[in-house]
């Protein structure tokens, strides 16, 4: 496949100012868009017909090390009734908050993909249901690991870092919300249910 | 067959062979090393080769090993088999924990044991910080024969073990964390070594 997507033309008609800048790499092609209005173009990428991108194939972000452009967030869409790839890209400001609206509303798989990239760059996903830590624990306190001003061995020293492993409570891993959703509230010991409902998490000192 | 006691009666040990004397450190060593029940802690690549250890063109069982022990209670020794990031730390530590003495542990493949080439944020820098390692097998993974290796040379540790030695299985932890090493000894153990020396603390 190689030119222009004819998705990028329709996407400027519709959308006009919106619209960015294009570019095509490698054959695929990219459109950036204004954050404002990444969630009314994703969804009408999703519903229109002749568009109909039915699969959001991943959703991950790109620290350029550059303070014009801290973050840019990546949508790869995919249509399978038209075997049609977009690749949907929003640049984030330096000086704004990393807000994007989710689009968990649309793609029901955005779930864990926006949590790993809050988890992993600190980009707040408005309207996600659950923005959690994914990979990470939830009381991890060093940031966000995979921007470029993260050390590759993290802040805290080695020592720091095994005594708030081994402060951790393993069994603090699952969210009530996960535990309800595989019905397992009702099966667990009396004592753990009462601490899941006082919200508890693991510990750090 | 029978034996009959000739007549006028004899020294049992003359008829019979079915007593020995021993030293009781010796009896329980050859025991324990004898019947060692791994806890299989797989994690990474060393797991496989630890399953071909296990399987049976190298047979774990020549060991009395055959009997994988799921259950960290009816365990006597823990394999750690790949890395281990900093998340699963309280995990093996409470698998640990649930084992009752006498226990040890084996730290196979090169992550286990220094964290390997995953020098980063996300990864224990050697399970000597999280529990105690008896025995440290390197290779990346280490071949079978290497794991075999290592579990004879922890035979040989515990038949070296004494029932008089107060120090024995004696774990003294430092804070109610649960931290057996002061922190300068992890800072120590975990510094970066080989290609990684190059990269800095401040990326």
């Amino acid at each position: 496949m190689t030119g222009v997507s004819p998705s990028v033309g329709a996407l400027t008609a519709e959308f006009g100012s919106a619209i960015l800048r294009t570019v095509v790499s490698c054959g695929d092609s990219i459109v950036y868009v204004m954050r404002e209005r990444a969630h009314d173009v994703l969804a009408w990428l999703k519903n229109t017909p002749g568009q109909e991108f039915d699969y959001l194939t991943d959703i991950t972000a790109v620290d350029y090390r550059d303070p014009e452009r801290p973050l840019e967030v990546v949508y790869q869409l995919r249509s399978l009734g038209r075997k049609a790839d977009l690749r949907v890209k929003i640049a984030l400001d330096g000086s704004a908050p990393l807000d994007v609206d989710s689009v968990y509303d649309l793609w029901k798989g955005a779930d864990w993909l926006e949590r790993e990239v809050y988890d992993m760059f600190g980009v707040t996903f408005v309207g996600h249901p659950d923005l959690r830590r994914i990979l990470m624990w939830e009381t991890y306190g060093e940031g966000y690991p995979l921007r470029k001003d993260f050390p590759l061995r993290g802040h805290f020293s080695r020592a720091e870092q095994v005594r708030q492993a081994l402060a951790a409570n393993p069994e603090a891993q699952y969210s009530l919300e996960e535990l309800s959703l595989a019905q397992a509230m009702h099966d667990l010991p009396a004592d753990m249910t009462e601490r899941l409902r006082r919200g508890e998490r693991g510990l750090v000192p | 067959m029978v034996v009959t006691p000739p007549a006028g009666g004899v020294e049992l040990s003359a008829v019979s062979p079915n007593w020995v004397t021993t030293r009781l450190d010796f009896l329980s060593n050859w025991a324990r090393s004898n019947s060692l029940w791994p806890m299989p802690f797989g994690t990474a690549c060393c797991a496989i080769e630890f399953m071909a250890t296990a399987a049976s063109r190298f047979d774990l069982a020549r060991f009395g090993m055959e009997r994988m022990s799921y259950s960290p209670r009816q365990a006597d020794v823990l394999i750690c088999a790949g890395r281990l990031p900093f998340k699963l730390a309280p995990v093996i530590r409470r698998i640990w924990d649930q084992m009752p003495q006498p226990k040890w542990s084996i730290s196979m493949g090169a992550c286990a044991s220094t964290g390997g080439i995953f020098d980063n944020y996300a990864m224990v820098q050697g399970i000597d910080t999280i529990i105690p390692v008896d025995v440290y097998v390197p290779g990346c993974p280490p071949r079978p024969e290497g794991l075999v290796y290592g579990i004879m040379l922890l035979q040989k540790k515990i038949k070296g073990e004494s029932f008089t030695d107060p120090d024995l299985r004696q774990e003294h932890l430092l804070d109610d964390v649960g931290m057996f090493l002061p922190p300068e000894r992890v800072d120590e153990l975990s510094e970066p070594f080989g290609n990684s020396i190059h990269q800095t603390r401040s990326g």
